[in-house]
């Protein structure tokens, strides 16, 4: 087991050493305490603990980054001087959740001059950005007044949440909202989200569930790792994942990186780069089945045992001929063999490198290919997951100690960390897909199941009310921002928009009624990470709110007062009782969790497991006892419930390659040349930070380009460029750098939306250039599917 | 001579560029934007061959994250015209006085590192001090705690050399000939000095 190892974190100086070393140093302390690491403490601050002014407060980043990282505040007359992070011992099977750079600048975030201070109300054209100073009373009394007035007019249907991430508490603003929303009658519901959707769909049409990941520890059990559009160096992606793969290749895994784009990832970590054009994914995977197939790689029995529909041979009764995944690698129905030859122009890879890897893959055993997000947030973006999954299958590397599941996906629910939530019940039925939020303010009693509506036939009213808490979703981090901006900007389709926000993001500019939010230190709270995540952490309140911000459960209390639901709402309790109420269900199932007391002082409770999760183990070791989720029971890589859905060239039975439209072979590209994909920048979580200068001083908002797609344009490293499609027209500096590959550009997503009085965006946000069309299964965000072109911009 | 020379060490393989050492460092200082104690240089090169429709990548990249390096002759020391900057005796920490420094900035040209950092509102220059306020209580430096692969660590610059080998020849950083710096880097496969691929462009 990988924690066994004798585990000195990078080779850490020894104990020996630093009891030499601390006897030239002043302070005795440094060789006193448990110290695992140098011999010092990794506890920093410009006023350390020993200064009887400052309290050092722990809280944390809840950011949706995945991660969920310690900060400690240190308090010195009622203001944060210092942030910190975890300074506990970091061991191998408890290491410090140490924060990224993001929550190491919350400080100026928090004291940032452009903090939204006091409530306020629109005094001009909706998303004009003009608005008045008004008190809380009257900024919730209209708020509750428009409730009651859209109830009555339109009905609960007509109110919506948008998705929003920003506070990932307990007692978020949007958990609050569902609360009492939910007491008032009800709400439309929504489902999915802009991070994974497709993939959910992909995992569970596949093998039954989302739930596919094994633990990140396991990592360090794989001999081969393939980062298939997977860049934690940037996105984090839960804390510490980047520290695991650290680990992993210390002990000795080769680790291959799939991505257009050389990733901070693949700089730190890969052995090999692999650049791919955007979309391709299941080209090059086609390509990888074809050389296990031809070359005899291929785990049969584990297929025969465990597989629907890999081969004729188990495909369900009555499907017809050729329909196997087998047969549509070899060719043999479409007369086209998927090799590395075929797969050559359309990914960009040359046949040599492809047929290299597929050897490598198909012979070094355990291997895991992990999956980002990225390769499933395009036009088909359910074929990567089910594609990958089916390679994992055929090498039998599915539910072994070092193996991976292929997609993207959680560990299972049995190992996650237990933590109650504030109880919240939605009586309305109907639910959309979160990417068709704008669908459903302008066509909503036109869309049906086809447009994944549930809980009913067809919508029974469009969306006329929009609580957008915590979010930037509403406008910036949905696709295709000017089409947006005139649907938001109609006051007779949606007729009020609430927004809560710290600082006026696009999203808050198009508000009728902006509310002043708190920062996590300004209230208290409990964040949990996503599922691989082993530990819950707390969120002391550690200064008093600054000017008239409010948190979330005392405004929501308040507007429950107005609506006459206040008792209802808070069932007489405060926000700790509930907090309270959360920790003693989590006793309930961890009995050694701490007290709430406990809890609250240490600041974080860390889960240990004797041994590291391996996803499906059960289902591959003991078939006959364990099944797959599936209808079959098997991992289904032909899938009868996908035949059904009766779109096969979109939704196909099998995991193909499917051209996109905006890929690199659509006749679009006479047009624009250029694929344009976003990716998730290391100084931004989603669009929070893009107003802090210590981040823009880290990394800037540009533009990467290729040297050979510059030169053509005569763009220079630097240069202001204009980049361009129908949707939209935005101006940014340039990298050009080698890389990124040729052909492709990348906007880094998440800047916020600034247009000039011509409807230039002069900041880069990414969705100026996005579109709203759906994937064809999950309704997902396909926002790296654009072709764009791009001018060198005089100067402005 | 330091009685026992301090410095840092800085695992270049797996450095993710994250920067959130320099972040971490701005915070414990107070640093204002342009001002940056610990920073993380970006290198990168190399080039595509193009057939037909397959790309091949011949590319390489690699950070480097470096602040003072406490010098053993440090040039910032040689050219303070008032005797701001010292080389402690107990730990060879080069620091910065601000009561003395006149802020006239000799140092920063004279630092082939970029490691003075001018204050234009206090009117001084200050730069890393290895933290020695927290090692003196026992505790880590800000950059050395933050990292999240945990590739920084500081000690005594001959049990760090023990530890973990490491160099200052590691290409796009100056000679270590000219003010022999007390750090060393575990190089990135792709910044061994004397490797003979293209020429690369560092970005601060």
């Amino acid at each position: 087991m990988t924690t066994d190892r004798d585990h000195t974190p990078g080779g850490q100086v020894t104990r020996r050493t630093l009891l030499k070393w601390g006897a030239v140093l002043s302070g005795a302390a440094a060789v006193s305490g448990g110290l695992e690491l140098s011999g010092l403490r990794s506890g920093t601050a410009r006023a350390a603990a020993g200064d009887k002014d400052v309290t050092i407060v722990p809280s944390a980043c809840a950011h949706n980054c995945g991660g969920r990282c310690v900060l400690k505040a240190h308090v010195k007359n009622g203001t944060i001087t210092a942030i910190t992070t975890d300074d506990e011992p970091d061991t191998a099977d408890a290491p410090q959740l140490r924060a990224c750079m993001r929550g190491r600048s919350y400080r100026t975030r928090v004291y940032h001059p452009d903090r939204l201070k006091y409530p306020m109300k629109r005094v001009g054209k909706r998303g004009e950005g003009k608005f008045e100073r008004i008190s809380w009373d009257e900024a919730l009394t209209t708020i509750a007044e428009q409730l009651k007035r859209v109830k009555t007019k339109y009905g609960h249907e007509a109110m919506y949440i948008p998705y929003g991430t920003g506070n990932a508490g307990k007692l978020s603003e949007g958990n609050c909202m569902r609360r009492l929303l939910g007491l008032f009658g009800g709400y439309l519901g929504a489902y999915n989200n802009y991070s994974n959707a497709a993939n959910t769909y992909g995992t569970n049409y596949t093998v039954g569930t989302e739930n596919t990941g094994s633990s990140r520890e396991d990592l360090a059990n794989s001999r081969f790792i393939i980062l298939w559009g997977f860049n934690p160096a940037e996105t984090v992606f839960s804390t510490n994942t980047s520290y695991y793969l650290r680990r992993a290749k210390e002990a000795g895994a080769k680790i291959v990186v799939i991505d257009p784009r050389y990733s901070d990832t693949v700089v730190a970590f890969a052995d090999q780069w692999i650049p791919l054009r955007p979309t391709t994914d299941n080209a090059l995977i086609n390509a990888i089945a074809h050389v296990l197939i031809t070359e005899k790689l291929v785990n049969q029995a584990f297929l025969d045992k465990l597989a629907l529909g890999y081969d004729e041979e188990h495909l369900p009764e009555g499907t017809p001929k050729g329909s196997s995944f087998k047969s549509y690698i070899l060719g043999e129905t479409d007369g086209t063999p998927k090799s590395p030859e075929w797969a050559e122009p359309i990914t960009g890879i040359p046949a040599a490198t492809i047929r290299k890897l597929a050897r490598e893959y198909g012979a070094v055993k355990p291997a895991a290919i992990v999956m980002g997000y990225g390769p499933q947030r395009h036009a088909y973006g359910e074929q990567p997951s089910r594609g990958l999954i089916t390679l994992q299958a055929m090498t039998g590397n599915i539910g072994v100690a070092g193996g991976s599941t292929g997609a993207m996906g959680w560990i299972g629910y049995g190992r996650s960390p237990k933590m109650g939530a504030l109880p919240a019940i939605n009586p309305v039925k109907f639910s959309i897909p979160v990417f068709l939020f704008t669908d459903a303010i302008v066509r909503g009693t036109e869309m049906t199941a086809a447009d994944g509506v549930k809980g009913g036939d067809r919508l029974p009213v469009n969306i006329k009310l929009i609580l957008n808490l915590a979010g930037n979703a509403l406008l910036n981090q949905h696709a295709d921002i000017n089409k947006t901006a005139k649907t938001l900007a109609d006051e007779s389709k949606v007729e009020f928009i609430v927004v809560s926000e710290q600082f006026l993001t696009p999203s808050a500019r198009f508000a009728d009624i902006l509310l002043p939010a708190t920062t996590w230190f300004e209230r208290n709270d409990i964040a949990t990470p996503w599922a691989w995540g082993d530990y819950v952490l707390f969120q002391n309140k550690a200064i008093e709110p600054l000017h008239e911000a409010k948190s979330a459960y005392d405004w929501v209390t308040l507007l429950a007062d107005k609506l006459g639901l206040k008792d209802k709402f808070t069932e007489g309790k405060t926000d700790e009782d509930w907090l309270r109420f959360m920790v003693e269900d989590a006793r309930k199932a961890w009995p050694d969790f701490p007290t709430y007391e406990g809890f609250k002082q240490r600041g974080v409770y860390k889960y240990k497991y004797p041994a590291p999760y391996v996803a499906f183990k059960q289902q591959v070791e003991e078939p006959e006892k364990f099944k797959f989720p599936t209808p079959s029971g098997k991992i289904e890589i032909y899938s009868p419930a996908l035949v059904k859905l009766n779109n096969p060239k979109e939704i196909p039975a099998i995991p193909k390659y499917i051209e996109a439209w905006e890929g690199p072979a659509d006749p679009l590209t006479a047009k624009y040349p250029l694929q344009c994909i976003g990716w998730h920048y290391k100084r931004r979580c989603h669009s929070i930070y893009d107003n802090v200068p210590w981040m823009e001083e880290a990394a800037r908002q540009e533009m990467w380009m290729n040297p050979i797609d510059a030169t053509a344009r005569g763009i220079s490293d630097g240069d202001q460029v204009k980049v361009f499609n129908d949707r939209g027209t935005m101006v940014l500096p340039v990298k050009v750098t080698p890389r990124i590959m040729p052909g492709v550009t990348a906007v880094p997503q998440g800047a916020w939306w600034t247009p000039d009085s011509q409807g230039i965006d002069r900041r880069g946000s990414l969705n100026v250039l996005t579109s709203q069309r759906p994937t064809p299964l999950a309704k997902a965000n396909p926002q790296h599917t654009n072709l764009v072109q791009v001018e060198r911009q005089n100067a402005r | 001579m330091a009685t026992q020379q301090l410095g840092f060490h800085v695992d270049m393989s797996v450095c993710l560029g994250c920067r959130t050492c320099t972040i971490a460092c701005k915070d414990k200082n107070d640093l204002e934007v342009g001002q940056l104690y610990r920073k993380v240089i970006e290198v990168e090169g190399g080039d595509y061959t193009v057939t037909g429709k397959a790309v091949i990548p011949n590319v390489f990249a690699y950070w480097i994250s470096i602040s003072c390096n406490h010098c053993a002759e440090p040039r910032c020391l040689q050219n303070c015209p008032t005797g701001a900057i010292t080389k402690r005796e107990q730990d060879g920490v080069v620091t910065i006085d601000q009561d003395v420094c006149i802020g006239c900035r000799y140092c920063t040209w004279s630092c082939p590192y970029d490691a003075p950092q001018y204050n234009p509102a206090k009117g001084t220059t200050g730069k890393c001090n290895l933290c020695v306020d927290l090692i003196e209580k026992g505790r880590e430096p800000a950059c050395v705690a933050a990292c999240p692969v945990r590739a920084i660590h500081v000690g005594p610059i001959a049990e760090l050399k023990k530890q973990f080998g490491g160099t200052m020849q590691v290409k796009s950083l100056p000679d270590p000939a000219l003010t022999k710096p007390n750090s060393l880097y575990t190089p990135h496969r792709d910044a061994v000095r004397g490797d003979a691929s293209a020429a690369p462009t560092a970005r601060r």
